[in-house]
């Protein structure tokens, strides 16, 4: 396997591999959450930070415990652990020191910890067997590129608020819909760098 | 006390996880490129579903109340641990296609969803009917995307041959944004169904 730049990885994981886009992580949160702006890019900021602390304890922790100790299986137990306790770690730090930004970011705390694409990212790593600094730069882009497209999806959404759709496309329909054109453009990108 | 019949007409078709309640399409969406993958995935997560509602159920009055979400996952995780290395043994080539898609079973909002809703306050039996249930909705409906995506975009069902060579494949329907726009029309095509019935009631009832 050719050794990637981290910032190939960066930009690729933003672009070519986005998670909503072609890996269709975190659907759940991405159509519940997106019909404001502001919101939507409040979630996706928690989501970038929250993406990218737990990539690195989840790097550090598979490598350095359980592949010395031979446990790989137990990794799916053990990520979901430190992502759940990191999140609750965080939402104490926040209220206690930063209020503005708990009362910012607070609600979102809760749903992040069953984002899949948290989760979805950290195995991810494990299965592309990206070293250190891949992992970040992989975890930071993904963050980015998931508050991407759910910005954009908000933003559409609110012009949306008055146009007439069918009945029965109201809602998660057309958000689908929408994103699939919006996959469609983002396939466009797909020349420009390639991870795998 | 809900009849098992019952319990499947809400799981399968009025509650039905994916296209009613939204929940739970991060994989029905990755994994619908072929049909063999949506059975195997649908099959793993009925699995799941099934006994971790069983488990949530049967210890449901011994746990404490502000722990049970913790609890739950790690049910969850167990049992998700034990498809994954199943898969792993006895059919690698599909492990790795599922690839990172069935640790995030755990994610799935279906299998929480279940627990949460249903087997903390009902018995253990009822309760892995009641995973089974919406296990066999996700996968239903798994299997109608992939049923479109792999024969428009391979001329294949099941991997055997159905259109002939004068097929030409449609990229598209293998790409992402094909899964999201089968998804919308699935979802559409039920709306209005459930919107007639419901107005069809409405009408006995004004008469």
């Amino acid at each position: 396997m050719i050794e990637l730049n981290p910032m190939v990885i960066f930009f690729a994981a933003i672009f070519t591999n986005n998670m909503i886009f072609s890996n269709f992580l975190g659907m759940c949160s991405y159509i519940a959450v997106s019909k404001e702006i502001p919101t939507a890019l409040g979630l996706g900021q928690a989501v970038t930070f929250v993406l990218a602390c737990t990539t690195i304890i989840n790097y550090l922790v598979y490598y350095y415990v359980l592949v010395p100790l031979n446990l790989e299986y137990l990794r799916f137990i053990v990520f979901i652990i430190s992502i759940a306790a990191f999140v609750q770690l965080l939402e104490m730090v926040v209220e206690r020191y930063l209020p503005n930004l708990y009362y910012a970011l607070g609600i979102f705390l809760p749903l992040i910890t069953v984002n899949c694409a948290i989760l979805g990212v950290s195995l991810f790593m494990i299965i592309r067997k990206y070293n250190f600094l891949q992992s970040i730069g992989f975890s930071i882009g993904s963050g980015i590129g998931w508050t991407l497209a759910i910005v954009a999806l908000a933003g559409i959404r609110q012009k949306l608020k008055r146009a007439s759709i069918p009945k029965g496309l109201e809602g998660a329909g057309i958000s689908l819909i929408i994103t699939g054109l919006m996959a469609l453009a983002f396939v466009g990108f797909s020349g420009i760098v390639q991870i795998q | 006390m809900d009849s098992p019949k019952k319990i499947f007409k809400m799981g399968v078709i009025k509650d039905n996880p994916v296209i009613v309640q939204i929940i739970g399409i991060c994989s029905a969406l990755a994994v619908t490129n072929l049909m063999m993958n949506s059975l195997i995935m649908g099959v793993g997560l009925m699995f799941v579903t099934g006994l971790s509602s069983f488990t949530v159920s049967l210890i449901r009055n011994y746990t404490p109340k502000h722990i049970r979400m913790m609890v739950q996952v790690l049910i969850i995780a167990a049992y998700v641990i034990i498809v994954d290395i199943f898969l792993q043994a006895y059919m690698p080539e599909m492990s790795k296609a599922l690839g990172p898609y069935v640790g995030l079973i755990i994610t799935n909002c279906i299998i929480m969803g279940r627990a949460e809703a249903y087997a903390q306050q009902n018995p253990p039996i009822l309760s892995f009917l009641d995973g089974v249930a919406s296990g066999l909705g996700y996968t239903i409906v798994l299997l109608m995307i992939a049923f479109v995506r792999e024969l428009f975009g391979f001329g294949t069902i099941f991997g055997i041959k159905v259109l002939g060579d004068w097929w030409t494949p449609w990229t598209i329907m293998i790409m992402p944004p094909a899964a999201f726009f089968l998804l919308a029309i699935i979802i559409w095509v039920s709306n209005t169904i459930q919107e007639k019935n419901k107005d069809v009631k409405k009408g006995e009832v004004a008469k």
